[in-house]
This record gives C-alpha cells, sequence and structure tokens, in this order.
C-alpha cells in the first residue's frame, strides 16, 4: 500500500513539475524582453546581463522619439480596428445564416470559408498590391485592413457561426409569437446574448491584423504599420529599440488573449466538425 | 423578407468580399507568375530556381518544418493531455500556455533575440555558470547550427500554442464514457491515450497539422529578426523579389512554389488522418 501511494505522490510530484516548466518555458521569454524593454539603453548592450529590470524608461522613451514610430503606432491600431469592424459587420450574418437555415449551397459557402484557412493567405498581398495601384488605394491604411479582413474573416464567420448554434432557436420563436419581427427579436433577444462572444470574435480579428507583419510590409510603404515599420528597420535599428518595439507588440496580445480565451476553445471545436 | 431568400442575402457580403480579395487575386498571382510581358511563359520560374540561393531556402525551409512541426505535435498532445487531468488552476495554466497565440513571429523573433544576442541573457547565463569569459557571436555565419537551433525554438515557442487550442478542444469532443469504460476493463494511461484519444483525435489532428504546417512554409518575420540574411527561407525570397530586385512576376513565381507545397503537404496530412467513412464519435 505504502508503495503505490509513494508512486501516486511521485507521479502527482512529475506532472505538477511538468506544468510548471512548462508554463516557464513561456513566461521566461517574456521576462527577458520585460527586463530589456524596462533598461537603460546603455544596460540594454551592456553585458553580463542583469536578471532583474532597473525599471528605467530610457529605452521606451527613445522608442517613443524615434522618427516614424508614434505613427506606425498610430497607423497599425487603425488598421487594426478597420480591420475588427469590416470582419463582424461582414461575417457575423454569414454565421447567423450557417446557423439558423438550411440552404442550397451551404456546404459550397463552407467549403470556400475553410478554403481560405488551408492557404499560404499573405501571399495574397502580392497580385493585390498591384490592383491597389489601379484603384489608388494603395499605400493607405484602408487597403491593408481589406487584406488583413480576408485573413481574418473566416475566424469570424466561424466563431459567429458557433456563437448563434449555441442559443436555441426557440427563444427567437417564442418572441416571434410574442409580436416580434425577425428583425426586433434579433436585437431585443439573439444580440444582448451574444454580444460578449461578438466583441471577442472581433478582439481575436483585432490581434490578428495588428500581429501581421509580410502583407503589411509588402502594402504598406509610406504609412507603415508598427510591424512593417520594425521589419523595415531590423538591420539597422539597435537593440533596445527592437526590444521596446517588440515589448509594444507584445502588450496588446497579452490582454486581448486574456479577454478572449474562453472563446478559443468553443470556436476551435466547432470548426473541427 | 423571404425566408428562402434572406440566407443569401446574409452570405452574400462574405462572398462578395472573398471573390474578390481572395479568389481573383489567386487568379492574379498565377497570371503573374506564367507572364512576363510577353505571353505564357514559364521564365519566372525557371530564373527563381536555378538562382544560387533557391535550393538553400526551399531547403531551409522544409528542413524547419520538419524539425519543428512533429516536436510541436508532442508538446501540444502533451499539454492538452495534462490540462485535461486538470482539476484546480485548469484556466490559469490554459491562458499561460496560450499566450504566445497573441503574439506575432516578428515579436517572437525579437524576444529570442534577446536570448541569443550576443550581450543576451544566454551569454550573461553561461558567463554567470562560469562555462564562458567573454560573450561569443552565437548567430553567426560560423555557426549555422545555433542559427537554425535558435529560429527552430522561436518557432516552437511561439506556435505551438495553436495547435493546443484545437487539441484541446478536440478532446472536449471525446465522451468521458469511453475513458470510464476502459479503465473498468483495466487500460492505463497509456493506453487509454493510444486507443481512445488519439484514434479519436483525428479530426482535431488533421486541423492543426494542416494549420500548422502551411504556417510553417510561411515562416518569415522569425528569420528575418534572428538570423537576417544568414538562413535563407522562401517567403523572405519572395519578400526580397518584390522589394528589392521589385520583379513582380519573380515573387509570383515563389509564391505559388509554395502555394503548391503547402497544398501537396495539406493532401498528404488529410489522406493519413482521414476518418474511415462512416466512423465518428
Amino acid at each position: 500500500m505504502a508503495d503505490i501511494s509513494q508512486s501516486r505522490s511521485s507521479g502527482r510530484f512529475v506532472y505538477m513539475s511538468g506544468v510548471v516548466l512548462l508554463c516557464a518555458w513561456v513566461l521566461v521569454p517574456l521576462y527577458f524582453l520585460l527586463i530589456n524593454t524596462l533598461s537603460s539603453p546603455e544596460a540594454v548592450n551592456a553585458f553580463p546581463k542583469s536578471f532583474i529590470p532597473e525599471f528605467d524608461l530610457g529605452s521606451l522613451t527613445f522608442f517613443a522619439n524615434f522618427a516614424g514610430m508614434l505613427s506606425a503606432l498610430k497607423n497599425s491600431i487603425f488598421v487594426a480596428a478597420i480591420t475588427m469592424i469590416l470582419s463582424i459587420v461582414l461575417g457575423a450574418p454569414a454565421g447567423y445564416a450557417l446557423s439558423r437555415f438550411e440552404f442550397r449551397g451551404k456546404e459550397t459557402f463552407r467549403f470556400l470559408i475553410l478554403l481560405t484557412r488551408a492557404f499560404p493567405l499573405p501571399l495574397l498581398a502580392l497580385p493585390l498590391a498591384v490592383m491597389f495601384i489601379r484603384t489608388g488605394i494603395d499605400d493607405t491604411i484602408f487597403g491593408l485592413a481589406l487584406i488583413h479582413t480576408t485573413l481574418a474573416l473566416p475566424f469570424s464567420v466561424l466563431i459567429t457561426f458557433s456563437l448563434f448554434s449555441g442559443i436555441p432557436i426557440e427563444l427567437e420563436e417564442a418572441a416571434w409569437t410574442l409580436g416580434c419581427t425577425r428583425l426586433t427579436a434579433f436585437t431585443k433577444v439573439i444580440l444582448p446574448l451574444v454580444l460578449p462572444g461578438i466583441t471577442a470574435s472581433a478582439i481575436f480579428a483585432f490581434v490578428i491584423s495588428w500581429n501581421e507583419v509580410f502583407a503589411a510590409a509588402v502594402l504598406t510603404i509610406e504609412n507603415r504599420t508598427l510591424t512593417a515599420f520594425l521589419l523595415q528597420n531590423l538591420d539597422t535599428s539597435p537593440l533596445h529599440l527592437k526590444f521596446a518595439g517588440g515589448f509594444i507588440l507584445v502588450v496588446p496580445a497579452l490582454v486581448f488573449i486574456f479577454a478572449v480565451r474562453k472563446y478559443l476553445f468553443a470556436m476551435w471545436g466547432i470548426a473541427n466538425r | 423578407m423571404h425566408s428562402r431568400t434572406l440566407p443569401y442575402l446574409l452570405i452574400l457580403p462574405v462572398t462578395v468580399f472573398l471573390g474578390v480579395f481572395f479568389l481573383y487575386p489567386f487568379v492574379l498571382v498565377a497570371q503573374q507568375a506564367f507572364t512576363t510581358g510577353a505571353g505564357f511563359t514559364f521564365d519566372n520560374f525557371t530564373k527563381v530556381t536555378t538562382h544560387w540561393k533557391f535550393p538553400t531556402s526551399f531547403k531551409n525551409t522544409l528542413l524547419l518544418a520538419a524539425a519543428v512541426v512533429p516536436v510541436q505535435l508532442a508538446l501540444a498532445l502533451l499539454m492538452a493531455t495534462m490540462v485535461t487531468n486538470m482539476k484546480k488552476g485548469r484556466d490559469l495554466v490554459l491562458y499561460v500556455w496560450t499566450i504566445p497565440l497573441g503574439i506575432s513571429d516578428l515579436a517572437a523573433g525579437i524576444i529570442w533575440l534577446a536570448i541569443f544576442e550576443q550581450s543576451g541573457f544566454l551569454n550573461s547565463m553561461m558567463q554567470g555558470l562560469g562555462f564562458i569569459e567573454q560573450p561569443t557571436n552565437l548567430i553567426s555565419y560560423q555557426s549555422p547550427m545555433l542559427v537554425f537551433v535558435a529560429i527552430a525554438l522561436a518557432e516552437i515557442w511561439r506556435a505551438t500554442a495553436i495547435m493546443l487550442v484545437i487539441l484541446v478542444a478536440g478532446i472536449g469532443l471525446i465522451p468521458k464514457e469511453y475513458y470510464e469504460a476502459a479503465e473498468v476493463f483495466g487500460a492505463g494511461p497509456w493506453k487509454r491515450f493510444t486507443r481512445i484519444t488519439l484514434p479519436l483525435l483525428r479530426p482535431s489532428l488533421s486541423t492543426a497539422l494542416v494549420l500548422r504546417v502551411i504556417l510553417a512554409f510561411e515562416v518569415f518575420a522569425v528569420v528575418q529578426a534572428l538570423g537576417g540574411t544568414l538562413f535563407p527561407v522562401l517567403m523572405g525570397e519572395t519578400y526580397k523579389y518584390q522589394f528589392e530586385l521589385l520583379n513582380g512576376g519573380a515573387a509570383a513565381a515563389i509564391a505559388l512554389i509554395i502555394l503548391v507545397i503547402s497544398i501537396a503537404a495539406t493532401l498528404v496530412i488529410l489522406r493519413v488522418l482521414r476518418v474511415p467513412k462512416g466512423a465518428s464519435i
């Protein structure tokens, strides 16, 4: 008996240390980035490194004062915001249609949505660069947001599909019998219920756009986003600028993943079926 | 409003949008790759594939995918099973493990640069432990193996989370009764994993692998941030043709090559992990 409980508790110990180790694997590199960001430029370039941040805002100030950086940051936010709005406005109705209606061509439509996920989407940026020049929206925030919407749309359709599927149709039918039209039943009954989920899906679209590097670098020249700006200056920028920039890239991601964590799993569960 | 036409009205915006910004560009990219201004030609392909850098970048892209994806699969499976058996702190652990999901490849490259650069944390640690006296340049053309390892580690760190999320969702769909029944018949944890989890997880496994492999062939910013020109990959070459050499046709040709290997890999994965007809949960 003693043997069994001993092997069980040692198994428990291995299991717990595995969990802790894997958490450290994720967090320690992030901590290193934090140290570098909160150190003076001199400390960032010095050797050996301290393993405790000195809480100096020198690197971040340098980042903020670097020519073009703040406008790149602003561009990133705008592109991501437009992407977020477009992908919800376009995607949510389709998600609703998939969850509530049986119609001819439904499977083909779902296939098209899944197909977009099976292709290297950033490559679209190459032909679109030409197309945008012809239509005069080259090197604009809006043009880039259109591509990022293509990246985010499949996700927003699938997430909203799973959200609407989670709400019983009886609720809607009850509203109809009580005198609601299809539209008012949707706005008064369904919308309040799915709003948190829609927000999560919007945030997800924001992160997809915020993080995208390749299309942003190909499609913007004057109006660079933060990722494109950092990429372009990788060869020439000093270390403390890279680390501060990397940190600014990471922070919203941390917050956003926390905000959408409940919905991450639901959406992939449904996507498998 | 008729409920016959309503669904079509609802899916119309997405369909039109994807038609214009997804299907049409693909036609364009193909067109661009097969023309040089004087009609149909394979010139662009000959040009890019005979360039001295092409075999290296092709080999590097495939090698990196071959090294990274299996490790990620094993790690994601391990993490997913660990989380499934967890009672306390599950949400916190899952949050921590999925953090990299929100981190861009560029940021991931920069994060691992903080560790591997000459005055970085790896050298600092080694000096602190007395292994080295002076910091050595870890990422240089003299140590191609280390460059590869650094890039692979950054990729594994960043992109395991996407597989983890898909697998955790997939494991959630497997009925608990199967495990209980197996336990009654005396199946140990390993047997339950190989006989129940793995076979029933096939749809999720193929989704996760397809997505991950495609992304692995697109590897770009991590490499740019860490290795720069030391480790050429296909996507980096595309970028270079488009920007530095201003040759859209050649860039499109490499893009198509990436597309073809992505489709080939997708088909292989779907074939190997296909679920037999009629068999589902």
